[in-house]
C-alpha cells in the first residue's frame, strides 16, 4: 500500500537511515561521556566512538581521519572554511573567487568578507549551470587566496568540473574549497584525486542526523590552517571549540560508511528512476530540464512546466513533497536566483519543480508522482490565461504586462 | 504555510473557469499581473446593458493557490451584481473571506485590479470614460 504524501524533497533533507539510528542509540543513552574527558572510561568510550567515526568519514572521501573537523553542519563548515582562510591567509592576499549559484551559506559569508575589506569575484554560470574555466583563470590574481565552488548544486544537481577548477586554483597558488553538501555520499568524492583543500558537508543530506557536519581541512601538500570562528576549549585541533556532539558524530560516521558501501547500487537505481520520471514528465508539452543533464547528481531532477506557476503546482501535487523555484511567498516575489543565473526567464523559474530522490524512493512512488504531476499540470494549464494565449499563437513578450 | 479551507476549496473546485467572447460589446476583459512576477489574472464580465447587471463572469489565472482562489471568488461575487456594486468590491473583503495571510494579500489586490480593469474595458467599449484606478498598491 502506497503511503501518502510521498517525500521527494531529499535535497532539503533525507530521512534518518534506521541503521544510523541504531548506531547512535547507545551514545544517546548509556555511553554519554564527554569525548574530551581524558581521565576516565566514560570519556575514553566517547573518544573512541568519535575516532571510529573519523575513520568511517575518511574512508568515504579518501582523507586522513585527522583532517576532519566536526561542526554543527554544512553552513557552519562553509563559514569556518571561508572566514577561517580569509583570516589565516590575510598576509598573502584578500581575494576570494566563488560562483553566483552557490548556496547562501557561501554567498552570504562572502558578502560578510567583503564588509571586512576582502574582495570577492562571483563567477557567472552558463545555461547548464557550469562555470567557465577560462573565466576562472582570468579572475585569478596574486592576491587570490581561495577559490570556493560547490561540488553539486542543491537546486539543479549540476556537478562542476572540480578537478579542473582545483588545478587552476593551485597553479595560481590559491587554496581550493568546495561545498560538498549535496555530493558527498551520492557521487565518489575523493579529496586527493579531486585536489580539494577544504570541503564542507553534513550528515542530514546522506541519511544521517541533523545538527552535525564536518569541514575537511587538508594537512599535507599543502598544510592548510583556518582561524577558529568559535573560541573555547580548543577542540578539533584548535579550529573548532565546543564539546563534541558524540551521538551525531557517530551517526555521521555510520551514514558515511553506508554511503560508501551502497553508493554504486544507489546511484544505478536512483538515476534509472530519476531518468524515467524525467522522461515521462518531458512528454508534457513545453516542459524543460534545468541544468546540465550530463554533469549531474544521480538523484535530482529540476523541471520547468511553462505557463504553470510553481507554487500553484505544488498545491496541485499535494500528495508529493517537492520544492519549487518559485518564491511567491517571499516579500520580494523573486524566483530562484540559481535558476535565474542559468539564464532562465522569471516566468520559467517560477514554473519549476525540484524532485530529489533518496535511497528509500520506490518505483511505485515514482509511478504515482508521474501521474500526479501530469494531471496537475494539465488541470492548471486549462486554468492558465498564458497557456490559452500560447495555444492561440500569441507571443507573450508582445504583451505589455502591468508590472506590480 | 497551510492554506485555509476556503482557499483549498476554490483551488480544487474553481468556479467559473473559462473564456467569454471578448469581441462582444457587452463583455469586459481585464488582464493584470505579469508572468515574471509569478501571477497573471484574466477576468471577464458579461453585462446586461439594460439593467447594468453582470450576468456572467469567467476567469483564468496563472499563479499560486491564493491567486487562483481570489479570482475564483471574485467571479462568484460578480455574478448578479450591478457594475457599480462590482466597483465597490474591496480587496480586504477577499482577504477576509479566504483568510489570506499577509504574504498573500497581493493576490487579493490583483483580483480587485482585475475586476476594475474588466469594468474599464467594458466602459471604454461602450463609450464611457475610463475610471481612475483608485488604489495603487504596487
Amino acid at each position: 500500500m502506497l503511503k501518502l504524501p510521498i517525500y521527494l524533497d531529499n535535497n532539503a533533507t533525507t530521512p534518518l537511515d534506521p541503521r544510523v539510528l541504531e548506531a547512535m542509540m547507545p551514545y544517546l543513552t548509556e555511553v554519554f561521556g564527554n569525548a574530551a574527558s581524558r581521565n576516565h572510561p566514560f570519556g575514553w568510550a566517547a573518544e573512541e566512538a568519535v575516532d571510529y567515526a573519523r575513520e568511517q568519514i575518511a574512508g568515504l572521501i579518501n582523507c586522513d581521519p585527522k583532517e576532519i573537523i566536526f561542526t554543527s553542519g554544512a553552513t557552519e563548515s562553509d563559514n569556518l572554511g571561508i572566514k577561517g582562510v580569509f583570516e589565516m591567509y590575510s598576509q598573502k592576499g584578500n581575494h576570494i573567487i566563488t560562483a553566483t549559484t552557490e548556496h547562501k551559506a557561501v554567498l552570504d559569508t562572502c558578502k560578510h568578507i567583503e564588509k571586512l575589506g576582502g574582495r570577492v569575484t562571483y563567477l557567472p554560470v552558463n545555461e547548464l549551470g557550469l562555470i567557465s574555466l577560462e573565466e576562472l583563470e582570468a579572475a585569478m590574481t596574486p592576491q587570490t587566496i581561495l577559490v570556493t565552488i560547490m561540488y553539486g548544486n542543491n537546486e539543479t544537481g549540476t556537478i562542476q568540473p572540480i578537478r579542473e577548477i582545483a588545478a587552476i586554483a593551485h597553479k595560481h597558488g590559491a587554496l581550493f574549497m568546495t561545498d560538498g553538501t549535496q555530493a558527498v555520499g551520492k557521487v565518489p568524492v575523493d579529496v586527493i584525486a579531486d585536489g580539494i583543500d577544504l570541503m564542507a558537508f553534513t550528515a542530514h543530506k546522506m541519511y544521517g542526523p541533523k545538527g552535525v557536519g564536518a569541514l575537511y581541512v587538508r594537512r599535507k601538500n599543502p598544510r592548510v590552517k583556518v582561524t577558529a570562528q568559535m573560541d573555547g576549549g580548543g577542540h578539533e585541533r584548535g579550529m573548532r571549540s565546543g564539546t563534541l556532539n558524540v551521538p551525531g558524530i557517530v551517526g555521521l560516521g555510520k551514514a558515511c560508511e553506508l554511503c560508501k558501501q551502497e553508493m554504486e547500487a544507489d546511484t544505478q537505481r536512483l538515476s534509472a528512476m530519476r531518468d524515467r520520471l524525467e522522461r515521462e514528465l518531458l512528454t508534457l508539452e513545453e516542459s524543460y530540464v534545468n541544468g546540465s543533464r550530463e554533469h549531474r547528481l544521480p538523484h535530482v531532477a529540476n523541471i520547468s512546466f511553462k505557463y504553470v506557476e510553481g507554487e500553484g503546482l505544488m498545491m496541485g501535487v499535494k500528495d508529493l513533497a517537492v520544492s519549487s523555484g518559485s518564491a511567491c511567498t517571499s516579500a520580494s516575489l523573486e524566483p530562484s536566483y540559481v535558476l535565474k543565473a542559468l539564464g532562465l526567464s522569471d516566468d520559467l523559474a517560477h514554473s519549476s519543480l525540484r524532485f530529489g530522490l533518496s535511497r528509500f524512493s520506490t518505483d511505485e512512488q515514482i509511478d504515482y508522482a508521474i501521474n500526479h504531476v501530469k494531471e496537475a499540470v494539465t488541470k492548471l494549464r486549462e486554468m492558465s490565461p498564458l497557456w490559452e494565449m500560447f495555444k492561440e499563437g500569441i507571443d507573450l513578450n508582445s504583451i505589455e504586462w502591468a508590472e506590480h | 504555510m497551510a492554506y485555509s479551507d476556503k482557499v483549498i476549496d476554490h483551488y480544487s473546485n474553481p468556479r467559473n473557469v473559462g473564456t467569454l467572447d471578448k469581441s462582444k460589446k457587452n463583455v469586459g476583459t481585464g488582464l493584470v499581473g505579469a508572468p515574471e512576477c509569478g501571477d497573471v489574472m484574466r477576468l471577464q464580465i458579461e453585462v446586461d446593458e439594460n439593467t447594468n447587471t453582470i450576468t456572467d463572469a469567467k476567469f483564468k489565472t496563472f499563479g499560486c493557490g491564493s491567486a487562483i482562489a481570489s479570482s475564483s471568488l471574485a467571479t462568484e461575487w460578480l455574478k448578479g451584481k450591478t457594475v457599480d456594486e462590482a466597483l465597490a468590491i474591496d480587496n480586504m473583503e477577499i482577504v477576509e473571506e479566504l483568510a489570506l495571510p499577509p504574504v498573500k494579500i497581493h493576490c487579493s489586490v490583483l483580483a480587485e485590479d482585475a475586476i476594475k480593469s474588466a469594468i474599464n474595458d467594458y466602459r471604454v467599449k461602450n463609450g464611457l470614460p475610463e475610471l481612475e484606478m483608485a488604489k495603487s498598491h504596487h
